[in-house]
This record gives structure tokens, sequence and C-alpha cells, in this order.
């Protein structure tokens, strides 16, 4: 099982700050082992973040994405107190969501 | 005149050539912050600090990092040490093994299963627990004791270690660091017998390395670069790897810790 999300949103103006840390490894499919072997793609290709019932970002993300990914992003309509949650899905089909309350 | 302002050109392209040499990564520092992923080290790190774990079914939270019994936040500022249990100068990581064999039964070999991480499958609970323990000190000024003669003795013989040539290319970590303003292609290489590059040097270890995608540790980076000099391997928390540390640390004193960071 891979390791929770760092999530942080703070309110920011008339606006709310995201910041996520992911942790994946992000295979690119294009390197190689020290056999000579190819190191299967390996990677997030969906990243949806969404408050209150509400998608607020939706992303496809592909192999050139780095290892340990970080997002950041900013959205309206929502307040202090409200739950921001972010959910990445990879390649193999792997999911996972985690939540954070505005601060 | 003309001379003059060539002079003046070459070293304005000197500077803003030699700013971007020191810091590649400073960018990407800057935007994410305090996001770094060397998080998910220093979170996995507590937990195993936490857990119960070995034959003796227990947590290390009754380890003494020297500053007394579970105390943790501020231990890193002031190691290594003399530690009157063991009769023996002592880095972080060699005080964990410690810990971990005299209060959860686990032996230094099974702790050091996997030394260093491959940023992969391979996981180093060493490394994880490290970035925890360093991670309380953040902020705390390094100030590390030379008052017992072991102290002193531990010192001086990192300081031999540092300067003593050998190898297959005759080199010393001296050769690369004991001068200023030297690199290695575009890595600059600190002067860590000058203060301010090795206090620079010391308290921005450990660091999540982007280019391994891990978590490297003082002594990852110590015996990498004995393996760069094409020395023998580096024995885990010896009393050689102690010494350096020792001799390391000390030349950093008064510095601000800010580890772990992130590095290129």
């Amino acid at each position: 099982m891979s390791d929770p999300m760092r999530i942080r949103a703070s309110v920011v103006g008339d606006k709310v700050e995201v910041k996520v840390l992911m942790a994946h490894p992000m295979e690119s499919g294009l390197r190689k082992n020290a056999d000579g072997s190819i190191i299967p793609a390996h990677f997030i290709d969906r990243v949806v973040a969404s408050c209150k019932g509400k998608t607020v970002l939706a992303a496809d993300w592909g192999p050139a994405v780095s290892k340990n990914p970080y997002l950041s992003f900013r959205f309206s309509g929502a307040a202090k107190g409200d739950m921001v949650s972010v959910t990445w899905t990879d390649n193999k089909g792997d999911t996972r969501t985690d939540e954070a309350a505005i601060a | 005149m003309k001379r003059v302002l060539s002079y003046l050109l070459l070293s304005v392209f000197a500077a803003s050539a030699s700013a971007q040499e020191i810091d590649p990564t400073a960018e990407s520092r800057e935007l994410m912050g305090d996001d770094n992923p060397a998080f998910f080290w220093e979170t996995r790190g507590e937990a195993l600090w936490k857990e119960a774990r070995g034959p003796k079914k227990a947590n290390l939270s009754q380890c003494d990092l020297g500053l007394g019994k579970g105390v943790v936040a501020g231990a890193y500022a002031k190691l290594p040490r003399f530690f009157a249990d063991t009769a023996k100068v002592q880095d972080l990581e060699s005080r964990v093994l410690t810990c971990a064999e005299t209060l959860q039964g686990i032996t230094p070999a099974e702790m050091l299963k996997v030394r260093f991480g491959n940023g992969d499958d391979q996981r180093s609970e060493m490394e994880a627990i490290t970035a925890y323990l360093v991670s309380t000190s953040k902020g705390a000024a390094m100030q590390v004791s030379m008052k017992h003669p072991k102290e002193k003795a531990a010192y001086a013989l990192g300081e031999q270690i540092f300067h003593y040539r050998s190898g297959t290319h005759d080199f010393s970590c001296a050769t690369c660091h004991a001068e200023s303003g030297k690199r290695i292609r575009l890595q600059a290489l600190p002067n860590l017998t000058a203060k301010a590059d090795a206090q620079k040097a010391y308290v921005t270890w450990p660091a999540y390395r982007i280019s391994q995608g891990e978590l490297r540790t003082m002594e990852w980076r110590l015996n990498d670069c004995f393996r760069q000099q094409r020395f023998p391997d580096l024995q885990y928390g010896s009393e050689a790897a102690v010494a350096l540390t020792m001799f390391l640390a000390k030349n950093a004193d008064g510095g601000v810790l800010e580890a772990p960071t992130m590095k290129r």
C-alpha cells in the first residue's frame, strides 16, 4: 500500500490554495534495470480533487511527471473548515484518496 | 578602459554562472516550500520509532539520545557525543542501533538489512528513523561537546581520516573539500574546513535527493564519498564513521539545522 498523501489547504485571499505531495514511483516505462530489462511503466494517470461534492480539479497525467509528485493549485468557492479530497489513480488501477480540512 | 569593461562583463557572467552552479534545485525548492518528499520518510520513521517491535516487543521511546530517556527534540544538534553506558562516542545512527539492540532486542545486522534504500521497493528503516529524529531538531543550533577526552580523540581521528590520502587514486576527503570555490562539473564542493561551508553542508543533511528519489543521510554521504575515492567500504556506525561525523559536526558548530532538506 502506498504512503498517504500530504495535503495542505489554506485560504489565500478569496481563494483556497491546495498543496499535495504524493508518494508514487512514477516509472516512465523507459528505464532499464541493471540486468537490461525494462522496468514496467507505473505512473499516476488521473488526479481528481473535490470539495463539497464538486470536482475542483481533474487532471490527466503521464509518465513525464516526476517521482513523488507535488501538485499545487487554487480554487474558489470554499471556506475555512471545508474538506478537500484528492484521489489519484495509476495505470495499474491502484488508487488512493486522502483529504484535509481547509485551514 | 575597454579592458576594464570586458573584465567587468566577464565577472558578471562568472557570477551568474556560479550562482546557478551552487543551487540548480533552488527554483523547485522555492515552489514547493515545506512540501518535501522527505516527509514520507519522516512519517515512516516516526511510526517505526513508536511501534513495539523485536523480540522484546518494545518501542524506542525510552532511547537516550543524549538529552535523557525519551527526549528526541534537539538531540541531533548535540551529536555525536560520549555515552557513558556504551563508553563510546556515538553519532545518531550508531546510537539508534544501540537502542534497537538494548531496548527491542533487534541486532544491528537486522536493522541494517537495507543500509541505504534504492528509492523504490528496498526501503531502509535506518534512513526513515534518521529522517524523523533529525526533523525534530529543525531550528536547533549545532552545539557539539568536546569536553570528554574520547570526544576530543574522536574529533582528532576524524580530522586525520579527513586528510588521509589513500586508495588507487591517492585521494583524501581534503582533496575535494579543503579549498573554497571548487566544483566538480556543476556541483559546488563545500570547503569543510571553513566555518560557513561546513555549517551549510552539515545542517542540510539528511536530504531528499531528487535525482535518486530517495532520502539520504550523513552516513550515506560519507559512504558514497568513500566509494568515490575507491576506499574500502565505510562500515556503518563504525569508529571511523563516527569520528568523521564528529569532525564535520564540530566544524559546523553554531549552524542552524534545516534538515531534512531537498537536494538535486
